[in-house]
């Protein structure tokens, strides 16, 4: 049996997790890093999933983790859509205009 | 330490290193490719887990489609990334301390839930069945208990595959389209026009 446990890896997600938030404080302005830290946040959250599906022996967390994963493609694309139209209007991606938006 | 444990440091290490590159690089091209490199690494965490299909989508969903999408988008866009990058400075503190404290906070609910929760029972992880493959067994269940939550995944791709075409599609005024419809109506009548040429003279038009 090796030293590796639950705790292991639910401490690694946890310091991804609050690398992924430390991101968005850190570039407020820059969108696209921004989200890239959306996507360290929801991969921590998967590890913690399939950790804990695989150390309590139950298939459910990875299908969850399924789930979470089509959402974060979904989330980049749609992300990256708005990004691509924003910078067609504005010339910047600055998102301190981005209060411009609203309608 | 065995040979899994080394792995398993090795793996979180470059891990966490390369999401902490993603955050301060100052060109996002190498937020994007330190980006794949943890997205390489967590997919080794997985297959250390047991769980050897979701760590292949991992590859093929995330370095495969969204970290390339991710390249496209930041190598399209003419952007001044070194005026995005003022500001980091300054909001360093105030993020130091909320990370820490969260870092903090999950660090004890991660021991408490590791040592003394439902997962303590269990010392070897188990991603699947026994005798059977991980993906046999996630297909086992997806296609069945799960079949309406993979429907709606579904959905929730199609919608933001329309949702991002018709956000980015642009009609410019003065390119001439294919239209079906008129060359299919296109007869004989008015697709030939019969000329009588003079010889000597060829075609005036």
């Amino acid at each position: 049996m090796s030293g590796v446990g639950l705790g292991h890896y639910l401490a690694v997600a946890a310091v991804l997790f609050t690398i992924g938030v430390f991101g968005i404080f850190v570039n407020r302005k820059n969108v696209i890093v921004i989200l890239m830290s959306i996507e360290l946040i929801l991969l921590a959250v998967n590890i913690n999933l399939v950790a804990f599906s695989a150390f309590l022996h139950e298939i459910t967390g990875q299908i969850f983790a399924m789930i979470v994963l089509t959402v974060a493609a979904a989330e980049a694309a749609v992300g990256l859509a708005i990004l691509v139209t924003f910078f067609r209007n504005r010339g910047d991606i600055a998102v301190d205009d981005a209060s411009m938006m609203k309608g | 330490m065995d040979l899994q444990a080394i792995a398993f440091y090795l793996l979180s290490a470059v891990m966490l290193v390369a999401a902490l590159a993603v955050v301060s690089a100052r060109n996002p091209v190498h937020s994007v490719l330190f980006l794949i490199a943890a997205f390489f690494s967590a997919a080794g965490l997985f297959v250390l887990l047991g769980a050897e299909f979701l760590a292949m989508l991992l590859v093929i969903v995330y370095v495969g489609a969204v970290a390339v999408l991710f390249l496209f988008v930041v190598m399209m866009l003419d952007v001044d990334f070194a005026a995005l990058k003022e500001g980091f400075a300054r909001y360093l503190p105030i993020g130091g301390l909320v990370a820490g404290a969260l870092a903090i906070e999950m660090g004890f609910v991660a021991v408490t839930v590791a040592n003394t929760g439902a997962g303590s029972k269990n010392a070897t992880p188990q991603a699947s069945l026994a005798g059977v493959t991980n993906a046999e067994t996630i297909g086992r269940v997806l296609y069945t208990d799960y079949v309406y939550y993979f429907q709606a995944a579904g959905l929730v791709l199609l919608v933001a595959m329309i949702g991002a075409i018709v956000l980015t599609m642009k009609h410019r005024a003065n390119i001439r389209r294919q239209v079906i419809a008129d060359q299919v109506a296109r007869s004989p009548a008015t697709g030939v026009r019969v000329v009588a040429i003079k010889s000597g003279e060829g075609i005036v038009r």
